[in-house]
């Protein structure tokens, strides 16, 4: 530990080159005014209200510049790019735990395009499933605000390589129904309910799937619509959300047999 | 948490500020500011978390008395009145406020002295809401609470009952983490929880609503020791490669600059800050909740920077070309606008909490760990290697101060400026007095012109801007304060108006407080911006029907005094602080003052105006 002081080392430094502004002003100015110990008499030439001083023409200016997120910029940038991403959040399954994470999203104006939640294999776990269309910066400060919610276990974001799926309900005009199955049929999808005047139809898939799907049931006149949002898992042997335990298969209850995904 | 905040020790600065030896220093336990609690203290949280406590209601003061609670304040009603019912075996004070808004202002006030949460009660409903506000301002200051609540029974719950709200959701986001309590044998180990967890890392407000039927209900078990899960417990050491990428960025640094935050205080980390800054012989600027972190009487420091910080700190901000931010959320007061904070620096951030990482500054060395811990780290890291050089910096900031001096005007004629009144108070009280605050121009007078050397000194509501802060807050502070410690509270007219009824509280318990109202009878701070951006119309913004606050202080029982010129200043300094007990000092000051420097908000710091034709 270097046992230097304050006082040592200003005298062996102050020969030293300033490293202060560079731009023109205040830096070789002498000083305009003696610190105020007390309050100045009022007249002479201070100012009729406010400070003494150089103003704000008079001072030295830094050419530096950042961006919208704080990050040191050259001052012509454009616009920050947003990009979709999958978060997934393993939260502790009490009341109350979704209102909080779509309403820290609300509150924090987070462009949020789909949410889902639902059990996982753990008892008293579940996990939501959130879409977002946000900057780099928030996505990462979604992630954060998230994982701080205190119901909240881990927080990942998903890999472009994971395995998404949406559902989505179709309810379609049933005058031509042989066309609308076999649309059906191209999408591997279902028929839930089938009537003289409707027909309803189940699809799942991705979500260009689904969008795809949508677009090719227009034709029979689309009549109402309902979308799960995306929900979503990593692929393979890779977590999820960060430490995540492996749930177990059926009739496996006993806690030894838990694996870490890291062992 | 027995005891109070002590003060950080006397720098030991003989030689220019050298560090003191860290083998010297005071071990960790020694170091915290709540010293060992006493054996008996001990014995009695022991009991308190082991004993069969009878009834929810027990089982909540049970938990309080074993996190080691000695105050509560609140106020009364039918949903909490099991829980009062049973506070009344307690050992635990309750001070009985005149609004909920009152209690809980004292409790975050209590909280922020003792360095522990503070608890406040209140009932359903009307009561549940008065909170509110103080929940969010102890939120955005980060400031451990706990708040209480009654709530209506269980099986009416959502019914639209008399006096219910939904307090969890209300108050949901404003909270660290809030509670329904659903179960009389969970609601102790619940209460303990939040206590623990409002206190646990970057601390924050949290709540336990209590359904009557809860409160009521039989339970025999026991509350058990106040635990934070495990989950909400920061590392408190940050990752090594991070230490040593911010140390030598710090390292090639010419014109390093400390900012330390509120969280520099509520981290407890004041001693390492300051060792820090002079041990490298780095300039510190503070944020306005970090004032009294370094001492303002140091040559180091250059005060506060932001919209009314001074303007040597705001220039020191504007060249650095490397800012070590500890425990700050970069608020759009302390930081103008984004795009030209700190334009040249490389930003090093210590923050506790990872979401506060480039949320609205990008930090180029991110540090995340515990504020006095990381500190250390990155003495160290940067002690073997070569310190920067700062010596001409250093040269330059001195430069500014005397370039741009924080001064005013004085026309004996005239009316009295508030910056001597504030002036007049610093001189005559002790340096580690406690200083709470209204919201307005005599909150930024009170920061300017008052030296604060102590941490947890400078009370006032910083991210939320809470007019009515300041008596409450006095109330708790005094309350929580050792006796020897003086309490003073500047007010606005229009700021103490809004929580003038504690008064009967302070009056009731006998607490010796100096109120002092500088009294322009405008809400000036709104004056002073339609002046300077809407043309000095001054609507709804003069207070000409103000009280006369010295006969009101006198109908409540304290002792009024009052200031109209200069010759009257020294001696109602002198009797309202030999007074024992509340005072109002109602100063009537220039109205037309207004406070310098200004950075207009979304601005650059370092284009702050020092009078109204510069914004
Ligand atoms: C509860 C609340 N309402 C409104 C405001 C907006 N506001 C900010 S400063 C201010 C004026 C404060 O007036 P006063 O307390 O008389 O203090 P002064 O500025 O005159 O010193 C107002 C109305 C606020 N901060 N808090």
């Amino acid at each position: 530990m270097s046992e230097r002081t304050e006082g040592d080392r200003s005298e062996e430094e102050t020969e030293r080159s300033a490293g202060a502004p560079t731009t023109d002003g205040g830096t070789d100015h002498p000083a305009e005014s003696p610190v105020a110990e007390h309050a100045r008499p009022a007249g002479g030439d201070a100012p009729e209200t406010g400070l003494a001083g150089p103003t704000p023409d008079e001072r030295p200016h830094p050419t530096g510049r950042r961006d919208e997120h704080g990050v040191r910029k050259e001052p012509d940038h454009g616009p920050e790019p947003t990009r979709r991403a999958t978060v997934s959040a393993l939260v502790e399954d009490e009341p109350g735990v979704l209102a909080r994470a779509a309403g820290l999203f609300r509150r924090r104006q987070f462009n949020i395009e789909s949410l889902t939640v639902g059990p996982t294999t753990v008892e008293g776990h579940s996990r939501i499933t959130l879409v977002v269309e946000e900057t780099e910066a928030g996505i990462e400060q979604a992630k954060k605000q998230l994982a701080k919610l205190t119901p909240v276990i881990a927080v990942g974001e998903l890999s472009g390589d994971a395995v998404a799926a949406e559902l989505v309900l179709l309810k379609v005009r049933g005058e031509e129904p042989d066309k609308v199955h076999a649309i059906t049929s191209m999408y591997d999808g279902q028929t839930l309910d089938a009537g003289p005047r409707t027909i309803t139809v189940q699809i799942t898939g991705d979500e260009n799937t689904i969008d795809d799907a949508i677009d090719a049931f227009d034709q029979f006149g689309i009549i109402e619509i309902a979308r799960t949002g995306q929900t979503a898992l990593e692929r393979g042997d890779s977590p999820t959300t960060p430490g995540e335990e492996p749930g177990h298969s059926a009739g496996e209850t006993d806690d030894d047999e838990f694996t870490n995904y890291d062992d | 948490m027995t005891e109070p905040a002590t003060p950080d020790a006397e720098p030991d600065e003989g030689d220019g500020g050298g560090r003191t030896d860290r083998a010297e220093r005071p071990d960790e336990a020694d170091a915290e500011p709540t010293d060992e609690p006493t054996a008996d203290a001990a014995a009695a949280r022991a009991e308190a978390a082991t004993r069969s406590p009878g009834t929810g209601a027990n089982a909540v003061i049970a938990a309080l008395e074993a996190a080691g609670v000695e105050t509560a304040f609140g106020v009364q009603g039918g949903a909490i009145m099991p829980v009062y019912d049973a506070l009344s075996a307690s050992s635990i004070h309750h001070v009985t406020m005149a609004h909920e808004q009152g209690a809980v202002h004292a409790a975050d006030a209590y909280g922020i002295v003792r360095g522990d949460p503070g608890v406040c009660m209140a009932t359903s409903g009307p009561g549940a809401t008065n909170l509110v506000t103080g929940i969010a301002d102890a939120s955005m200051d980060s400031d451990a609470m706990l708040a209480l609540t009654g709530q209506v029974p269980s099986d009416m719950v959502g019914s639209d009952a008399f006096q219910e709200t939904d307090t969890v959701g209300v108050t949901a986001p404003i909270t660290k983490h809030n509670y329904f309590a659903s179960d009389s044998d969970d609601v102790g180990r619940t209460v303990g929880e939040a206590f623990a967890l409002a206190g646990t890392g970057r601390p924050g407000p949290t709540l336990v609503d209590l359904p009557k039927d809860v409160t009521f209900g039989e339970t025999d078990r026991p509350v058990g020791e106040p635990a934070a899960p495990d989950r909400a417990i920061p590392d408190a050491e940050a990752d090594d490669r991070q230490v040593e990428e911010a140390a030598s960025a710090i390292q090639r640094a010419e014109r390093p600059l400390c900012l330390f935050g509120g969280g520099v205080i509520k981290g407890d980390a004041t001693e390492e800050a300051r060792a820090f800054a002079r041990e490298f012989g780095i300039p510190v600027v503070t944020t306005m909740p970090g004032i009294g972190s370094f001492p303002e009487d140091e040559d180091l420091c250059l005060s506060w920077a932001g919209m009314h910080g001074t303007g040597y700190a705001n220039m020191a901000i504007t060249h650095t070309d490397c800012l070590i931010a500890v425990g700050t959320r970069f608020d759009d007061r302390l930081t103008g606008g984004v795009d030209t904070f700190a334009p040249e620096a490389e930003v090093v951030h210590v923050d506790i909490d990872p979401a506060e990482i480039s949320k609205n500054v990008h930090a180029d060395y991110p540090v995340i760990g515990d504020a006095a811990t990381v500190l250390d780290q990155l003495d160290a890291a940067i002690g073997y290697a070569d310190a920067p050089d700062t010596a001409a910096w250093r040269e330059q900031c001195a430069a500014w101060r005397e370039q741009y001096p924080m001064d005013y005007a004085i026309d004996p004629d005239e009316p009295v400026k508030p910056q001597f009144v504030v002036e007049a108070f610093d001189a005559a009280m002790d340096d580690d007095a406690y200083v709470t605050t209204g919201v307005g121009q005599h909150q930024m007078w009170a920061a300017q012109y008052w030296t604060y050397r102590e941490p947890r000194t400078f009370v006032s509501s910083h991210g939320l801007g809470t007019m009515g802060y300041g008596l409450p807050a006095a109330i708790g502070a005094r309350v929580a304060a050792d006796d020897d410690r003086q309490v003073i509270s500047f007010e606005g007219d229009g700021s103490f108006l809004m929580t003038i009824q504690e008064l009967s509280v302070a009056v009731r318990e006998n607490l010796d407080v100096t109120i002092v109202v500088l009294n322009n009878e405008y809400i000036g701070m709104v004056r002073q911006w339609q002046d300077a951006f809407f043309e000095g119309n001054h609507m709804a913004s003069q207070y000409d029907w103000m009280p006369e606050f010295d006969t009101l202080a006198e109908a409540f029982g304290a002792k009024g005094f009052r200031i109209d010129e200069y010759d009257d200043v020294e001696g109602v300094v002198e009797e309202a602080l030999a007074y024992d007990g509340p005072s109002v000092v109602d100063a009537h000051i220039d109205p037309e003052e207004n406070v310098y420097p200004m950075v207009a908000s979304g601005a650059a710091n370092g284009q702050f105006a020092l009078a109204e034709d510069q914004l």
